[in-house]
Parts: structure tokens; sequence; C-alpha cells
């Protein structure tokens, strides 16, 4: 009797601790008023009235996409690029874990949050943008498998990818909860979920351009080809990690006080390493596109106007970025991969736009551009990302040292103690308490 | 490089494996010989769009303006109007085409469908059901023609194209179209009975008709057939389209899917496995 009494009490002193650990952790840190936090308020309220709108009076009233344009900015930009951009943490997990490259490490959690962010996201926009969002379960609980749909593997890929990536991600959860024991089981699991999630990476990447392949026709020739789905999944390598290097370039800077002595030390030399990548898998990607350019006898096509636009996209953003990458690797100039990775990145949302709006049904007179409630959508879906982010990564530890217990591993490598800040010791506290 | 073979390879080398994990089949073939279908004789077509009025009667939509000059404006179906009549000044006068969905042997729209929502029934018609859609508009995207329309203006927006008055066929009637032309430039019946009216037209008035039946090949064969005095791309036809069925531009995709997913983790193990550090302790790892 006496033993049940006190563990009921031991219980219901856990869950109080635990219910103000989470209430604390609720609590914004840092300035409430700052210009980010005044836009992201506006943009936010902005896009719930515009919403409100969309599921009472359709998409129509708020887009601009057509019978001749049924997908516009939100599939194109969220779904299409923005995974594209999430690319970094297949192969981040890939290097790190299946390669075991461990210079990497240091990365490896901020990444792949960001990876699983984008995806909760986008596929969020996805769903605001079906038309009968509702039905998304068709698919899911079986209703009815449309197994020859590229779609319905997408959808599926997107849901599991999801799930993998949580539970990668899931030990910097179980260490912020201070859950020992979870922790452990969810170490071990890493290495299969990583595999798993390399696997629907590459599928579902190359599905993404799989999609436009019953598009023949209507596609101008310089974008279609049959090799979609491979120059959609090449190019996710370097858009990724160019989307890595864009995002430390940031992070170091905004959340330096939440960044390890290790993040920060060995931050130049990644950056390096992942611009070396960057070159590698680009001069791949162009020689294929090169290949494909050939094979479809479409040099004529180059002194129209889609040519130069074409040009613009594949030399200007694709050439120029690849030599710049190559470059800076060998200068070691850490503002030139900067710069090169912006370009890269702007070079991938051409390619996805020109697939799958700019040059899709080119030959319809009636052109898509996408209204400002569309665009302000897009904004505000990429402000809450980045405000879940700044949640996360300002108590969890994701750019900092994990706790010492779940840290064993690591002695040999890592000697030097960092010196841990006095936020994250407050941190501490209240966990212990 | 032959992608198929290599992938064919690569195929029967992973062997009974890969038949166990192949969740994705390929495209579902139905025998089209029995489907029915409608040929649309377009020497015979009058232009007097009795077809729009009547279609819109059946099927619940808004009356189609029956004022516009077709010879001037060309239209393509709508949300609210499935099948159009569009005019066109040849050496040979006025011929009047009937534009609508082609219910094709191997629709782009149905293989595109996650939710079989957009589907080839066994008797012909392409249909499109409610309770599936989730309005994604993949098929809209896939169709070659464009012919699934998107209600843009509702909160539970239907996808919108012709489906041979599938209810009427079920009640042993024919199309509304077909019942109601007064010129008799449209006929309803099996595809292939069809095909043989359609090439004894042909073959007795053989200089009255171009000598192609639009649909007979076009994208694997549809379900509409048309026939024609001037040359097909003169009247609006998209000649562009192959004979190929849309949905085989996936199939190789489709049939690499099952590959990766069974030889993909075996090697990434392996790789991870071959790269291990010994003296790291692994179960901590995150
Ligand atoms: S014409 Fe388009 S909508 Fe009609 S069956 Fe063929 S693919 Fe489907
Ligand atoms: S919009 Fe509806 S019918 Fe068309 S592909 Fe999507 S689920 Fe299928």
């Amino acid at each position: 009797m006496d033993g049940k009494k006190g563990s009921l009490s031991l219980l219901t002193s856990e869950l109080k601790r635990f219910a103000q650990f989470l209430l604390s952790e609720l609590k914004p840190k840092g300035k409430i008023v700052t210009p980010f936090n005044v836009f992201a308020t506006i943009v936010l309220a902005v896009a719930a009235a515009i919403l409100t709108l969309r599921f009472i009076k359709g998409l129509g009233a708020i887009s601009h996409f057509s019978q001749f344009h049924p997908w516009g900015l939100w599939i194109s930009f969220n779904v299409i690029t923005g995974v594209a951009f999430a690319g970094g943490a297949y192969v981040l997990t890939f290097i790190v874990y299946i390669l075991h490259v461990k210079k990497y490490h240091p990365i490896i959690r901020v990444t792949v949050l960001n990876g699983f962010l984008a995806y909760v996201f986008y596929a969020g926009a996805l769903v605001l943008d079906l038309g009968r969002p509702l039905h998304v379960i068709n698919p899911i609980i079986g209703n009815s498998f449309g197994v020859s749909s590229v779609m319905f593997l997408v959808a599926w890929h997107f849901m599991l990818y999801m799930a993998a990536e949580f539970l990668e991600f899931s030990p910097a959860v179980a260490e912020w909860l201070s859950w020992r024991k979870i922790r452990k089981v969810l170490g071990t699991l890493t290495l299969g979920v990583v595999i798993f999630g390399i696997t629907l990476s590459t599928l579902h990447q190359s599905g993404l351009g799989a999609l436009f392949l019953m598009a023949k026709g209507k596609i101008h020739p310089l974008w279609y080809s049959e090799f979609i789905p491979i120059l959609f999944f090449i190019s996710s390598i370097f858009a990724g990690l160019s989307m890595v290097i864009f995002e430390r370039s940031i992070s170091n800077k905004v959340f330096r006080r939440r960044s390890s002595s290790e993040v920060i030390r060995t931050n130049d030399d990644i950056l390096v390493g992942l611009a070396k990548i960057c070159a590698g898998t680009m001069f791949a990607y162009l020689f294929l596109k090169l290949l494909v350019l050939v094979h479809g006898q479409q040099f004529s096509m180059l002194t129209t106007p889609w040519g130069y636009w074409y040009l613009t996209e594949v030399v200007g953003f694709g050439l120029i970025p690849c030599v710049l990458f190559t470059w800076s690797v060998k200068t070691k100039n850490i503002l030139l991969i900067q710069i090169s990775s912006a370009m890269t990145l702007i070079g991938i949302v051409l390619n996805r736009l020109d697939t799958s709006m700019i040059a899709f049904n080119w030959m319809n007179p009636e052109k898509y551009f996408p209204s400002w409630m569309e665009i302000e959508i897009t904004i505000a879906v990429l402000v809450v990302q980045i405000l879940v982010f700044r949640w996360i990564v300002n108590r969890m530890p994701i750019l900092s040292e994990p706790p010492i217990w779940a840290r064993e591993h690591k002695k040999t490598v890592e000697k030097i103690q960092p010196i841990r800040i006095k936020e994250e010791q407050e941190a501490w506290k209240v966990s212990i308490i | 490089m032959d992608r198929r073979n290599f992938l064919k390879t690569f195929g029967i080398a992973s062997g009974t494996a890969l038949a166990m994990a192949s969740p994705l089949k390929a495209r579902e073939k139905v025998a089209p010989k029995e489907f029915m279908g409608i040929l649309i004789d377009t020497t015979r077509c009058v232009g007097c769009q009795t077809c729009e009025e009547i279609c819109a009667e059946v099927n619940g939509l808004p009356a189609p303006d029956l004022d516009v000059d077709v010879l001037k404006t060309k239209r393509t179906p709508t949300p609210t109007q499935y099948s159009v009549i569009n005019g066109f000044e040849t050496e040979k006068g006025d011929v009047y085409v009937k534009q609508q969905c082609m219910h094709c042997n191997e629709p782009a729209c149905a293989s595109a469908c996650l939710t079989k929502a957009m589907l080839k029934t066994e008797e012909g018609p392409v249909i499109w059901r409610e309770d599936k859609c989730m309005g994604c508009r993949f098929c809209m995207v896939s169709c070659p023609l464009n012919m699934p329309k998107f209600e843009d203006d509702s909160p539970k927006p239907k996808i919108q194209k012709c489906q041979m008055c599938w209810k009427r066929l079920q009640e042993g009637e024919q199309p509304a179209c077909v019942e109601n032309c007064p010129a008799e430039a449209l006929m309803y019946g099996k595809r292939s009975e069809l095909l043989v009216v359609a090439k004894e037209r042909i073959y007795r008035n053989s200089d009255q008709y171009v000598h192609h039946i639009y649909g007979e090949h076009e994208v694997g064969g549809t379900g509409c057939l048309y026939l024609a005095g001037a040359s097909f791309e003169r009247l609006g036809f998209n000649t562009d389209v192959g004979t190929k069925p849309f949905p085989e531009l996936t199939t190789d995709f489709l049939y690499a899917v099952p590959i990766v997913l069974t030889l993909w983790p075996a090697f990434l193990l392996a790789l991870s496995n071959s790269t291990k550090d010994q003296d790291e302790t692994t179960g901590s790892e995150g």
C-alpha cells in the first residue's frame, strides 16, 4: 500500500515538474518586440484572413491559377522547390552515418531539424492547396489506392519521410526533456531510420520530377525530357547542401550564443567541405543537362527568347556558381562560398519554377502570375517555419552540446570541455528541480 | 543508352526479392476491345449547338451561351460546360468540331489520380467520383488535352469533364448529345464497331474524307473517334500527341521504384558497415 502511495506521489510530483518545465519553456526567450517579430505577426494575421476567405469562397478567390495552369506558386515554390532545398538532410545523414565522415557531425542535428520542419510546413502548404483537403485521408487509409500514380508515391513518401526525420531528430527532444531511457532507445534506431530516410529521399526527390513526365507537350522542350527524375534527384543534392551553407551562414551569427564551441570552430572547415561536394555534383548535373540538350537536338531553340531564359538558368545560375564553388574551395574563401550558394539557390528556384510554372503550357497564350495573396501565404509559411526553428534551437540541444549524460561516446573524440553559457545553465536548473 | 534494357537487367538480377517488395504494380490494363465510344463525323455537323444545350440540361449545368459566333471565338470546355462547338472556315466550307474529353483507352488522368477518383470504367467512359477526389489537380496537369476542369469558385470544388453520360448509360440510354443530334453527326456504340463504320464511310466517299480517324491511334486510342473532311490540324486538333499511351511515360520510373526500395537499403547498410570506425561505440548516435 505504502509503496503504491509513494510511487503515486512520485508520479504526481514528476508530472508537476514536467508541466512546470514545459510552461517555462513555452515562454519566449529574448526580446518580444523585435522588427522580425512585428513583421511575422502582421504576415500571419493577413495569412489567417486570406485562408478564411479561401475556405469560404474557394481557391479561385485568392489565387490566380487557372484551367491551364492548375498548379500555382504554392506547389511550384513551397513543395517542388522547398523539398529540393530540404535535401540537405538526407545528403548529410548519408555522409555522417553511412560514410562515417565525422567532420560534419556538429551540424547534423540542425540540418535534420531544418529538413523536418521544411517537410512539415510544405506538406501543410500542400494540404491548403488541395481543393478538398479533408479527402487527403483517402489515399492514406486505403479507401482507394491509385498505385499507378506518381503522386501516390510522392504523397506516401512525404509522410513516411516526415516520420523518419522526426525519429532522426528525436534524440534531441529526449535530451531536452531529460528522458534518458527513451533517448537510449532512440539512439539505437538512428542507423535504420537514416537508411530508410535516404531511400525514401532518393525516390521522392526524383518522384517530384516524375510528376511532370505526363506533361509532355505542355512543358517547353528545353525543360522537358524523360530524364527529369534523374535531374531532379541530382540537383536536390547541391540544392540541399547550398541551403545548409546558407543556413549555417545565418545561424552562425544569429544563434552564436546557442552554438557550442565545436560548431563555431568547425564552421569554416565544414563550409569548404560542403562547397566541394556542391561543385562536384553540379558539374555532374550540368554535364547531364548538356547530354539531354544534345540528345534532343535542341540547339536551335537556344536562340529563341525561351532559349535565353534557359541559358540564364543553366549558365548564369548553374555553370557560374559551379565555377565559383570550385574557385572558392581552392582559395578557401568563405564569402565566395556563401555567394555561390545563394546563386545556386536562385538557380534551383528558377529551374523548378520553369519546369512546373513558367514553361508549363508555354504555347497557351494565357499566362500565370501569382496573386499577391498567394505570395503572402508563401511568405507566411516561411515565417512560421523560421519561428518554430528559432523556438526549438533556443531550447533543445541542436547547436549546443547535448547534456553530459547523453555524450559518453564522444569523450574520446572531444577532449576540450566547452564553456557552457549562462542561459543554458539556467535551462538545466529548471529541468533538474 | 537504353534505359529500359538497363532496368530490365537490373530487375532480373534482383530476382524474387524484388517481386515480393513491389507494392507498386504497373498500371492496370483493361482489354480495350469492348469499350464503348462515340463517333463524331465533322462533315455532318451543322453547328447547331443542340448538344451543348442538352449536355447542360442533363448534367444540371447553367445553360450555355448560344449567341456566340462559333466561327470567330474558339472555346474550350469549362467547369460549367463539358462540351463545346468550334467552327472553322476551310476550303470545303465551314466545319464544326465538337470538343470534349476523349475518354482515352489508357487515360493519363486516371493513371495520375492517387485516389482513383478519376476512373476508366470497364465500359469505356472515364468518370470522376466526388467522394474520392482530394482536389490535387494532378489529373489536369497530366491530361494531354487539358480536359479536366476545376471549379475554383467553390469551397468543395469538383473536377468537371464529360463523363459520357455515365448515369444514362447505366440505365440503358445513350449519351444525351448523341440522342439529340439532329444531323446524325454523332454515333454511340462499341468502339470496334464504330471504327468499322468510320472506315466504311471513308472507303465509300474517299474524296470527301481525310483518310485518318483521329482517336484510332492517338495517345493509344480514344473512346471518341473523329472523321473530318479537312486536315485535323486545321480544325484545331492537337496532332502532336503521338500514339503512345500517356501512362507509359511514367512506367519506367514506377518500375525503378521497387528496385531502389530493395537494393538501396542493403547497399547503404553494407556501405555503412564497411566504413565504420572500429573503436566507435554504436548505440548512442544521434
Ligand atoms: S482526354 Fe484527358 S480527361 Fe479525357 S480521358 Fe483522356 S486523359 Fe482523361
Ligand atoms: S484532382 Fe481529384 S480526380 Fe484529379 S488527380 Fe487529384 S484526386 Fe484525382
